[in-house]
C-alpha cells in the first residue's frame, strides 16, 4: 500500500500498462521532457525512452489523428490534452471520426485509445481553463467517458481505459492532482462503467462525480450530524452509465440529488433525473434535486468561482433544505 | 480589399487549362503490364462512377454521390504503384482510390445502394468507404481530419518497423483548412513515412481554388513551409503520376520522411449531385474533355502498339464485371434492421447504460 498523489496516481497507471504492452505509447503537448505541465506523466520518458513518450507540437488535431491512425494499425495510444477546454480545437476528430468510424465500417475499424485530459474548475484559471465538458462528450454515441475522484480509482481506470477496444476519453480533475489516498500495491485493473457507493446512507442518494464526490461526502458527514444519512454514489463512469446502482439506492431511499460541476444546461444529472423519471419513477418520496453551477461560464477571481461551484455548505444546505418535513 | 468576386463575375477567372502534349509520357520506363493494368483501373473507375451516375439518376443511389469523373488517373498511377501492405486514406470522393486497391465493385455499388452486401453493410454510403482487407483504412469526408489520422497510421508503422507507407488523397480546397497544416507539420517533424496527394481539380466545392488561395499551387507551395519539396505532376497522365508515385513512396519507406504532391487534374462534372457546375468559364470544360486521361492513355497504348481490338476487349470486360456488380447490387437485401444497433462498440453493441 502506498500513498499517492492524484496526479503520481496517472503517471502509474500509465507505467502500468506500459509496461505490459508495447503497443501503448503516450503523446501530448510537453508529456514527455517536462514530464506533463500537471505531471501526470512524470518519470515516463525516463523509464520508457522517447519511442514510447513522445512530446508533439500544440497541434490537437494532430495529436488525435495521430494517436487514431495509430490504433485502427495496431497500437493502443495515450494522448493527451492538455486542458480538456482545447478538446473544442480537435472536437472534430473526436465527434465525426474516433466515435463514428467503428459504425460507419460496420464493425471493420477498432479504435482503441484513451485522451486523457485535466478538466474541471476551482484553480482559478478563468472561462477558457476551468471548464467541466465531461457532458459534451456523453451526448455524442461511439466515445466511453470516465472520470475518476481517488488515486486508486485514477490507476485501475486508466488500465481498463487502455485495455477497452473502444476509444475513452479519461477526465483527470485539476482540482484533484494534489489531493493523496491509499493505493494499493501490484497492478490494478477496474471496471469501465460502474459507480461506487462511497457512503452508505438511508435517507437520500446523492450522485457525484470527479472533485464533486468529496464534497458531497463532506457535506453528508455534516448532514449526519443533524440526523439526515445520506448515500454518496461516486459515478466514475458517465458512458457507460452505471444506471443500475442509482436506481438500487434510490429504491432504498427514495430521493435524488445530483452534484454536478458542469454548468446547468444538460448535465449528466439531467439524464440521470430523465433515467430516474422512468425507471425508478414510483420509487421516489419527493423531488429531485440537481445541485449543480450555474449555466454560466466560470469567473477567474477566487470569490466568484467558489460562489459558483457547488460548495460543501451549499450541497448541504440545499439536500437539507429538500429533505425538510 | 480584395474580395473574391470584386475583380470578376462568378465563373469568370481565369482559364486553367491541360498541357498539350499527351506523348509527354511515351518512353517513361514502365512495363506494358503495368500499363494495361493501369488503362484497366482506369476503365474500371470511369464505367464504375458512369454507372454509379446512371444509379442515381433511377433514384436507386440515395444522399448524393461526388463523383471523380476526369481525375481517375491520379488514383490509378497511386494505386499501381502501392504495396499490397501500404494503407490508403481517402476522402468522399474516394470511389475510385477504393477501387485502385481491389476491392470488388460490388460491395462499392451495393453499398452506394444501401444494401446489406454493400462494403460497409449499408452503414457508411458512398462518403466513407472502407476495406480494411485492402488497407483501405477509410474515406473521410469532414476535409483535414484524414491527413493527421494517416500520420497516425504512418506512426504505427514506423514504430512496428513495418516498412508500410501510408497514402493520403485530398483535393484543393483541403488546403486551406488548419488540419492540413498541423498534419504538414507533424509529419514532417516526426518524418513519417506518409505520402500526401493533392488532387487539385481547380475546385474546392463551386469556388475556383485560385480565388480563395493565397499562393498559385495550393499544396505545393506550402510544402517548402514545411521542409517540403514542392512536386507538381499532370494527374491526367497515369504514366506521369505513376513515376512520381514510386519515387514518393520509396522515399518515404527509406525512413526520409513524408512527401507531398500535387496533381492537377479537371473534374468533369460538378462537385456533388446537386451541383452543376455552372461556374466553370466557356471552353475550361472542353479542353480538359480533349486531355482527358482515358484518352490520353489509349493514344500512348496505341502508339505503343497494342491493337485497338486488344484495348476494347479490356473496356469490355470491365463493361460486363460493371454490369455484373449492378445486378448483384440491385438484388442485394436491404440491410436488417437490426443492424443499425451494431457496432457503436467494439463488443458489437451499443448499450450505453445498465
Amino acid at each position: 500500500m502506498a500513498i499517492l498523489t492524484y496526479r503520481e496516481a496517472v503517471a502509474r497507471g500509465i507505467a502500468q500498462e506500459m509496461e505490459r504492452d508495447d503497443s501503448v505509447v503516450l503523446i501530448g503537448e510537453d508529456v514527455a521532457g517536462a514530464g506533463g505541465v500537471f505531471k501526470t506523466s512524470a518519470g515516463l520518458l525516463e523509464r520508457f525512452g522517447p519511442e514510447r513518450v513522445i512530446d508533439t507540437p500544440i497541434a490537437e488535431q494532430a495529436i488525435l489523428g495521430a494517436a487514431m491512425g495509430a490504433a485502427m494499425t495496431g497500437l493502443r495510444p495515450i494522448a493527451e490534452i492538455m486542458f480538456s477546454d482545447f478538446f473544442a480545437v480537435c472536437w472534430d476528430l473526436v465527434v465525426n471520426e474516433m466515435a463514428k468510424t467503428r459504425y460507419m465500417t460496420n464493425g471493420q475499424v477498432t479504435i482503441p485509445l484513451v485522451v486523457k485530459s485535466g478538466n474541471g474548475g476551482s484553480l482559478r484559471f478563468g472561462a477558457q481553463h476551468s471548464q467541466s465538458i465531461e457532458n459534451w462528450a456523453m451526448a455524442v454515441p461511439g466515445i466511453k467517458v470516465v472520470a475518476p475522484s481517488t488515486p486508486e480509482d485514477v490507476v485501475g481506470l486508466m488500465a481498463a481505459a487502455v485495455r477497452s477496444d473502444d476509444p475513452v476519453l479519461f477526465f483527470e480533475h485539476k482540482g484533484l492532482y494534489s489531493s493523496k489516498g491509499e493505493v494499493p500495491d501490484g497492478p490494478i485493473v477496474d471496471e469501465l462503467g460502474t459507480a461506487r457507493v462511497r457512503r452508505p446512507g438511508k435517507d437520500a442518494t446523492v450522485v457525484a462525480l470527479g472533485l464533486m464526490v468529496s464534497r458531497a461526502l463532506a457535506a453528508a458527514e455534516q448532514l449526519a450530524e443533524r440526523g439526515i444519512d445520506c448515500e454518496v454514489i461516486d459515478l466514475r463512469s458517465l458512458v457507460p452509465l452505471d444506471a443500475a446502482t442509482v436506481l438500487e439506492s434510490l429504491g432504498r431511499t427514495g430521493r435524488l440529488f445530483t452534484v454536478e460541476e458542469n454548468p446547468r444546461m444538460l448535465g449528466w444529472g439531467s439524464e440521470l433525473v430523465a433515467i430516474a423519471g422512468d425507471d425508478g419513477f414510483w420509487d421516489l418520496d419527493g423531488p429531485i434535486v440537481r445541485i449543480t453551477t450555474p449555466h454560466i461560464p466560470l469567473a477567474s477571481a477566487d470569490s466568484l468561482e467558489d460562489l459558483m461551484i457547488p460548495s460543501v455548505d451549499r450541497i448541504r444546505d440545499e439536500i437539507e433544505q429538500a429533505l425538510k418535513p | 480589399m480584395n474580395l473574391p468576386l470584386s475583380n470578376h463575375a462568378y465563373g469568370e477567372h481565369a482559364l486553367v487549362l491541360p498541357p498539350d502534349d499527351p506523348t509527354s509520357h511515351d518512353d517513361a520506363d514502365i512495363s506494358m503490364e503495368t500499363r494495361l493494368r493501369m488503362y484497366r483501373m482506369l476503365q474500371e473507375m470511369r464505367q464504375f462512377e458512369k454507372r454509379a451516375y446512371d444509379l442515381f439518376m433511377q433514384q436507386l443511389v440515395k444522399g448524393t454521390t461526388h463523383l471523380s469523373l476526369g481525375m481517375e488517373a491520379v488514383a490509378a498511377g497511386f494505386g499501381a504503384a502501392m504495396d499490397t501492405d501500404d494503407y490508403t486514406f481517402a476522402t468522399y470522393r474516394g470511389h475510385a482510390h477504393t477501387l485502385a486497391r481491389g476491392v470488388p465493385m460490388e460491395g462499392v455499388l451495393a453499398e452506394l445502394l444501401g444494401r446489406a452486401n454493400g462494403l460497409l453493410g449499408g452503414k457508411g454510403g458512398s462518403m466513407h468507404l472502407t476495406s480494411v482487407e485492402h488497407k483501405v483504412m477509410g474515406s473521410y469526408a469532414i476535409i483535414g481530419a484524414h491527413l493527421t489520422i494517416a500520420n497516425g497510421a504512418a506512426w504505427s508503422a514506423q514504430y512496428r518497423r513495418s516498412g508500410q507507407v501510408a497514402v493520403c488523397f485530398f483535393g484543393d480546397g483541403t488546403t486551406n483548412i488548419g488540419a492540413f497544416h498541423e498534419a504538414l507539420n507533424y509529419a514532417a517533424v516526426f518524418k513519417l513515412p506518409v505520402v500526401f496527394v493533392c488532387e487539385n481539380n481547380q475546385y474546392m466545392e463551386y469556388t475556383a481554388i485560385g480565388d480563395i488561395t493565397a499562393v498559385r499551387r495550393p499544396a505545393a507551395d506550402r510544402a517548402p513551409a514545411y521542409g517540403l519539396e514542392p512536386i507538381v505532376v499532370d494527374g491526367n497522365d497515369a504514366d506521369a503520376v505513376h513515376l512520381v508515385a514510386a519515387e514518393a513512396l520509396a522515399h518515404a519507406r527509406s525512413g526520409k520522411g513524408p512527401v507531398m504532391v500535387e496533381a492537377l487534374t479537371y473534374r468533369h462534372g460538378g462537385h456533388s449531385r446537386a451541383d452543376p457546375g455552372k461556374y466553370k468559364p466557356p471552353g475550361e470544360l472542353e479542353a480538359w474533355l480533349a486531355y482527358d486521361p482515358i484518352k490520353v492513355y489509349r493514344g500512348r497504348l496505341e502508339r505503343l502498339g497494342v491493337a485497338a481490338a486488344d484495348i476494347d476487349a479490356i473496356n469490355a470486360e470491365v463493361a460486363a464485371a460493371v454490369d455484373e456488380a449492378t445486378e448483384a447490387a440491385k438484388n442485394g437485401p436491404l440491410p436488417d434492421p437490426r443492424a443499425a444497433f451494431t457496432d457503436v462498440w467494439a463488443d458489437g453493441g451499443h448499450q450505453w447504460r445498465s
